[in-house]
């Protein structure tokens, strides 16, 4: 199942602090969309994700500064 | 690979310096550290369950003195406090550029699992007991069981 979330509007450290709120709330094998900035999320997110042992998927620029980075729990 | 742990003594009640402390405490909890708060004198004003000014306490001048303490919502700003006013507008400035503000920042602690202990010494001082603080203060503590807890990871006192 695919989940999603925007934290486009957050900053530290709510934008990893979210992030993982949802991935607790998602089962196992779920997939995790994650829409956010470029800069402090993008570098962290991904990282602290893969740090918690999810699979990080895919990262892809969707316009400007906004990414989405797929993640697998 | 072992826990990564992080425990915060929480002395200070103000604003400026709890924004701080959760935030470091959220953060790091949402990076995968156990966290641990230990929350004494000042700081125990943080995590009463009445957020506003109450009377609560044995004795005549503890009562006293935790009404004049008051809750999370009476938290005073380390500077330019103006009255009590600054911590409002520091909220309010907070919420317009989308920052979590310091109750946001309380509540991703507590969902994340972060450890809330209250210092057994300044809860008799004061006259209060669990009850009197959010029913995610985990357990009463002193000095020993603290450093029990926080054994093996880094401390940081705020």
């Amino acid at each position: 199942m695919i989940h999603t979330i925007d934290i486009t509007k957050e900053h530290c450290p709510m934008t990893f602090v979210k992030t993982k709120i949802k991935l607790a709330q998602i089962a196992q094998g779920d997939i995790l969309e994650v829409t956010l900035k470029a800069g402090e999320p993008l570098e962290n997110v991904p990282r602290s994700a893969v740090e918690q042992g999810f699979t990080v998927l895919e990262t892809k620029q969707i316009h400007d500064d906004v990414y989405q980075v797929t993640i697998q729990k | 690979m072992a826990t990564k742990k992080l425990s915060i003594i929480c002395f200070s009640g103000d604003f400026d310096k709890l924004v701080a402390a959760f935030t470091l405490a959220s953060g790091s909890a949402a990076c995968n550290y156990q966290v641990n708060i230990f929350f004494t004198f000042w700081g125990l004003n943080a995590i009463k369950r009445k957020e506003g000014r109450t009377i609560v306490g044995k004795g005549f001048l503890a009562r006293f003195f935790n009404f004049l303490q008051g809750g999370l919502r009476n938290v005073p700003m380390s500077r330019l406090n103006f009255l009590g006013a600054s911590p409002k507008l520091m909220t309010g400035m907070m919420r317009k550029r989308n920052v979590a503000t310091l109750k946001e920042l309380i509540e991703a602690s507590e969902a994340l699992g972060v450890n809330f202990y209250a210092c057994e010494m300044s809860m008799h001082i004061l006259g209060i007991e669990l009850k009197d603080f959010r029913p995610t203060v985990k357990e009463v503590l002193g000095v020993s069981r603290f450093l029990e807890y926080s054994d093996g990871g880094e401390k940081l006192f705020i």
